[in-house]
């Protein structure tokens, strides 16, 4: 990559109060996205996924503690006056949620809801907005859209509803996509449509996007680069070509083993991770995989291994025993 | 590309169902707050006689053709003065709640939606005014501002405030908490733009459904005000100030108490179901979406 990163976040953390004390949610995280590249982050429920795609667009809860900086096109977000964070958002970023049940408003039509992001942001007037908005809902593979317009998102199905608020997400033509789980409450025979929707106007745009999942499965076709999370921290950072055929870090290869293979026989048991995360408000002195990894030592329960870059080419990873590639399939 | 999502047949049959579920009972009473409201409206027009010309020879006269509902103690006409003591109820009754519901929808929203220190006062204060006893601060305010139609309403409305608060305040906590709002800030809608284009709208309908039935309790407090005698003025009519008159001779002329107290009561009830209707609609829905 030649040309300075889109997207740089630096050292990110995210720290939250609970009743149990400081949640450290996003421990020193280091990121970057080009224009027109993708970027996967992967990881189980609570490993700060999400509270990282919050930090990104300055969305964070209220009593949230960020640190560090975020670099988006040459401005750092976290110092940014909210009247600023809020021209850049829209036009610059945008978000696709997880959930498009609750992600559209309920009592208004998708008409109203595309037609005025178009209007505010693009400063469109009323009949040209309402044109492209049957364009953009075209483009995102909805048909007849000029009757779709006039419906509520309790009428549409849940792909479609995902489609919709990708459509309404696209129509500010954003630098940066920020995908948050975008198929994991969609079926999966829709989950592929939709992850291919994204794919295609990522493309066809040169828009930087961040998909967020947690299934492997879902960036191995469709990123360029993946970062792994487990308890806050990025645990392995590669191209996702190395990352799949290079693996180091222990626990990608346990994310990976954990997926169903088609051609494993009937009724063989799923290996699963073993155990639960570490509480985040208590934080370990070692490595935080350490008590659900097989190879771990006194080393890992001692101290916590840094994101090194890896002897192979472009991969960093943070772990004291390694897989070396030949190992990935006994894991 | 091959997107098929067969949904069209759904999408298009939802809204007539819907439609059915109002029922007669419904339309009944959407029809007598119709009716009572344009007679209210319309009074000064209407071929009645004046709710004040007194017919010293036909006291307590039964129905007749002269007195379609007969007259009162003071020989006055009672349709007359049940029309006229529409006007009253209606007044006080909407407009005090209209009061409650945009103060208050407005105090709920806000608090709802910034929380902290906005919220903390408004919650406050609003459980400062349910805590004041309502009678007493009504005798209080009436007695030294005088008994005018104006002073009432405002007095109930702003007594009525509280209930709109909490009301609004808490839908708007739950659908904060909703990703449509965090998407709209994520697309860079500014506060007020997501307060009146997003929440608005949903606030509303749970709103809607509460003022009515705002609107039947206001009747009532505004009868149990005249009823009291701390009510609008006489010789002004008014249905608590006319039960009250009637109850002097329930035992000759039970009609002068009961009239005004069956047409209190229907439009109270009328109120009810309306309002009932409009809940009944808007509460399943957040299971559904």
């Amino acid at each position: 990559m030649t040309n300075p990163p889109l997207l740089s976040v630096e050292g990110v953390s995210v720290e939250l109060p609970t009743p149990r004390g400081q949640l450290l949610a996003v421990d020193k995280v280091d990121l970057e996205v080009a224009a027109g590249r993708t970027l996967g982050v992967v990881g189980e429920s609570g490993c700060g996924k999400t509270m990282l795609s919050r930090a990104i667009l300055q969305l964070l809860p209220k009593k949230a503690a960020l640190s560090g900086r975020i670099m988006f096109d040459g401005q750092d977000m976290v110092q940014l006056s909210p009247e600023a964070l809020r021209r850049l958002r829209g036009p610059s970023l945008a978000v696709v949620f997880q959930n498009p049940m609750t992600s559209l408003n309920p009592v208004l039509t998708i008409g109203t809801q595309l037609i005025e992001t178009l209007q505010a942001h693009m400063g469109m007037a009323a009949p040209a907005a309402a044109k492209r908005g049957i364009e953009l809902l075209a483009a995102v593979g909805i048909p007849a859209p000029e009757q779709r317009l006039r419906q509520y998102p309790h009428q549409l199905s849940g792909g479609m509803r995902q489609r919709v608020a990708i459509a309404i997400a696209l129509s500010c033509e954003p630098k940066l996509l920020i995908a948050d789980e975008p198929t994991t409450a969609l079926d999966v025979t829709v989950q592929a449509q939709i992850l291919d929707l994204l794919a295609r106007e990522q493309q066809r745009r040169h828009m930087a996007m961040i998909l967020i999942t947690h299934d492997l499965g879902v960036v191995a076709g469709r990123t360029d680069e993946v970062a792994v999370m487990y308890a806050g921290r990025v645990v392995e950072r590669a191209p996702t070509t190395t990352l799949f055929s290079h693996m180091r870090m222990p626990y990608t290869a346990a994310l990976l083993a954990a997926i169903p293979k088609l051609d494993s026989p009937p009724h063989t048991a799923l290996p699963a991770i073993a155990g639960r995360p570490p509480d985040p408000t208590r934080p370990l002195r070692g490595c935080s995989f350490a008590p659900r990894c097989s190879r771990a030592d006194d080393r890992c329960q001692a101290a916590k291994p840094p994101l090194d870059t890896a002897d192979h080419i472009g991969g960093q990873y943070a772990c004291w025993h390694p897989l070396q590639p030949a190992a990935v399939a006994r894991a | 590309m091959a997107v098929l999502e067969i949904d069209d047949d759904t999408a298009l049959v939802a809204p007539v169902a819907k439609r059915r579920k109002l029922g007669g009972l419904f339309l009944c009473a959407v029809a007598w707050i119709l009716l009572i409201g344009l007679a209210a409206v319309f009074a000064a027009f209407l071929p009645i006689a004046s709710p004040t010309d007194m017919d010293m020879l036909g006291k307590r006269a039964p129905p007749s053709a002269a007195h379609w509902l007969g007259t009162d103690s003071l020989g006055r006409d009672m349709l007359s003065r049940l029309i006229y003591g529409a006007r009253v109820s209606l007044t006080v009754g909407l407009l005090s709640s209209v009061i409650g519901v945009t103060v208050g929808g407005a105090l709920g929203m806000l608090a709802g939606y910034f929380r902290g220190r906005l919220e903390t006062f408004t919650v406050g204060g609003v459980d400062v005014l349910l805590a004041f006893p309502p009678l007493v601060f009504l005798l209080a305010v009436l007695a030294y501002l005088g008994q005018t139609v104006l002073n009432i309403t405002l007095v109930i409305g702003v007594l009525s405030i509280p209930a709109f608060t909490r009301v609004a305040r808490a839908v708007t906590l739950s659908l904060s908490e909703r990703e449509f709002v965090v998407a709209a800030r994520a697309l860079g809608a500014t506060h007020s733009r997501i307060l009146l284009r997003e929440l608005l709208p949903n606030v509303s309908l749970p709103l809607v459904a509460f003022f009515l039935l705002g609107v039947a309790v206001t009747i009532v407090v505004e009868g149990a005000l005249s009823f009291l005698g701390l009510g609008v003025p006489p010789p002004a009519p008014s249905w608590g100030s006319m039960i009250a008159e009637g109850r002097e001779s329930l035992d000759i002329a039970p009609w002068l108490a009961f009239l005004p107290a069956g047409t209190m009561f229907i439009t109270v009830l009328a109120f009810n179901i309306v309002g009932d209707t409009l809940r009944a609609l808007t509460d399943p829905r957040p299971g559904a979406l």
